[in-house]
């Protein structure tokens, strides 16, 4: 076993765009994965993994009985939708940067490894 | 005396102007349907409709009503299915008109539409050059000399008292996507738009049906993870809803597709920031407490929406000319394929800068490396590589040059390069957003024929 989990074994993601901000959410798969999602996937590793694409800051929302956590990202999304250079223009993809942050896998119960 | 109903079922059959039509036909036909909706407004799509009005008074609304009202105004009018839409754009009365044309061409005799108006406020806002623009916290003023279009995001009341005049077909520009939705419960179950709890239970009804096929399993297939069957037949979205606000979620029977919770809560965290406050026209609805249940294949309850009362400013998007974006891309494959997307890239930009040329943003993707997440330095290099570069302009000439210097890499740029193109340009319709007192808009409902 491998001592870091991505984001991608315990949730599923999607991103959404307003203007400049992009949102990401993160829903785990297991109740048990969502308290280590809460615990681990903070702003300020996903500010991290966003740095190259996003101004940021980071604001993080818990949503416990969907077992979800939703990431909005500020100045995201190069100017937004209308003025982008990018080819993803509403940033539809970045839920694949959330999905493949690694977190160290330590203190997650591995009985409910989900697979 | 108007009867108040128990249930009614609402189908969602667009969730943007260039929709796919095929499935919205599948769900009038066998969706069992009291209510059609199709939600064709991007943020900035009412800018281009307003921008075609000016060029012919006759246009100005979604260019798609045509082929969408012609494949299911038959089937609505055969099975009592009312249709309400946001397709007017920028013009709903011309809107109308065309949906009027369409029905008698198809034979179905005249249709008198419900024309909602009032969401032009580009009069109101030019008037008052001190508003503020949310996005930049400057004053309108300083974009007011490339005006286009303003827009406020009206509420479900307007369009529900259109629907209350009876017409099949309601037409509407810009309107809030969820309170498209809400509308035909306000009209059909009688509620107060000043009770909270409804207004919850029709927002968020809303919310999780106005991206079409995106509650249904589209944006979700994933091979080996999550499975979405008969995802080339994926079926639109249904919302059953009754008068005690319960809610169920379903879609077209025997399509493709998937509900479950899954899809329904990503759909529902889609677009939304602090899930305590997703302001609306009508409500600022509040998710916290939400229940998503698996009620059987393919249907999901809703429980526990809650809402505060609506806030006492429209949001209005304004949209105004920005200039020009142009493109180019070159691709490069085999030995060194990156490094001589990188040269030809550096090519470029020289040549841009020795003819002087200016730009308000600049931009570098190499397709296949770094285009979609942008660059990381421990990525390995792919066989291939596409170089893109794109560019915004005050001036049409500049941004038609990034295009014509990255062609043109497949003869005067590094050693086998291949399949150059360029220049793409297009004038750049940008938005910004203003909140505008609610007192300060006056909405209105129109009939276009006779009832």
């Amino acid at each position: 076993m491998n001592d870091t989990i991505r984001v991608y074994d315990l949730a599923h993601c999607r991103a959404g765009d307003k203007g400049n901000t992009s949102n990401v959410s993160v829903i785990a798969y297991e109740e048990t994965d969502w308290s280590f999602l809460r615990d681990t996937l903070t702003e300020e590793r996903v500010m991290a993994a966003y740095a190259h694409i996003a101004e940021g800051p980071v604001t993080r929302y818990e949503v416990p009985k969907l077992k979800a956590l939703n990431f909005v990202i500020e100045k995201a999304l190069g100017g937004g939708v209308t003025i982008s250079l990018a080819q993803d223009i509403h940033g539809k993809g970045l839920s694949n940067v959330m999905l493949a942050i690694e977190l160290p896998a330590g203190g997650r119960n591995q009985a409910s490894l989900n697979t | 005396m108007t009867q108040h109903r128990n249930t009614i079922r609402i189908g969602c059959g667009a969730g943007q102007s260039d929709d796919r039509v095929p499935p919205a036909v599948e769900l009038a036909k066998h969706g069992a349907l009291d209510y059609l909706v199709f939600e064709c407004l991007a943020e900035r799509t009412i800018g281009r409709e307003t921008l075609s009005k000016l060029h012919d008074p006759d246009k100005g609304y979604t260019p798609s009503l045509h082929e969408r009202l012609r494949a299911v105004l038959p089937i609505c009018h055969a099975n009592n299915i009312r249709i309400v839409s946001n397709m007017g754009a920028a013009n709903p009365v011309a809107g109308a008109r065309a949906m009027r044309r369409e029905a008698q061409d198809l034979g179905l005799g005249d249709i008198p539409c419900a024309v909602v108006l009032g969401d032009d406020v580009a009069e109101v806002v030019r008037a008052r050059p001190n508003l503020t623009i949310l996005e930049t916290g400057e004053p309108l003023e300083s974009i007011l000399p490339n005006l286009v279009s303003a827009n406020a995001y009206l509420g479900a009341d307007v369009v529900a008292q259109a629907i209350g005049t009876g017409a099949p077909v309601v037409l509407t520009g810009r309107v809030a996507d969820p309170s498209l939705f809400l509308a035909p419960m306000l009209h059909e179950f009688g509620w107060s738009y000043d009770d909270l709890t409804k207004l919850s239970v029709g927002t968020i009804t809303g919310h999780l049906m106005e991206c079409s096929s995106s509650v249904t399993g589209g944006c979700f297939a994933w091979p080996g993870r999550k499975a979405v069957p008969d995802l080339a037949r994926l079926g639109y979205p249904i919302a059953e809803v009754s008068a005690d606000g319960s809610i169920r979620i379903t879609k077209t029977p025997g399509s493709g597709g998937r509900i479950d919770v899954m899809t329904c809560t990503e759909q529902l965290l889609y677009e939304m920031h602090d899930p305590t406050a997703y302001i609306t026209p009508d409500c600022v609805l509040d998710i916290t407490d939400v229940e998503l249940t698996n009620d059987g294949p393919d249907q999901v309850a809703v429980r526990g929406p809650r809402a505060k009362p609506r806030t006492p400013t429209y949001k209005v998007v304004v949209g105004h000319t920005d200039g020009y974006i142009g493109e180019g891309e070159v691709s490069f494959g085999g030995i060194d394929a990156v490094a001589r997307a990188k040269m030809a890239a550096e090519t470029v930009r020289e040549r841009l800068e020795m003819q002087g040329r200016v730009f308000q943003d600049y931009r570098v993707d190499l397709i296949g490396m770094s285009s979609l997440h942008g660059a990381v330095d421990r990525r390995p290099e792919p066989y291939e590589v596409r170089l893109r570069v794109a560019a915004r302009a005050k001036d049409r000439k500049a941004a038609e040059a990034v295009g014509f210097e990255v062609r043109s890499m497949h003869m005067h740029g590094p050693g086998g390069a291949g399949g150059g193109k360029g220049p793409m340009v297009r004038e750049v319709l940008a938005v910004k957003s203003l909140l505008l007192p609610r007192e300060l808009v006056r909405t209105e409902v129109v009939m276009e024929g006779r009832l």
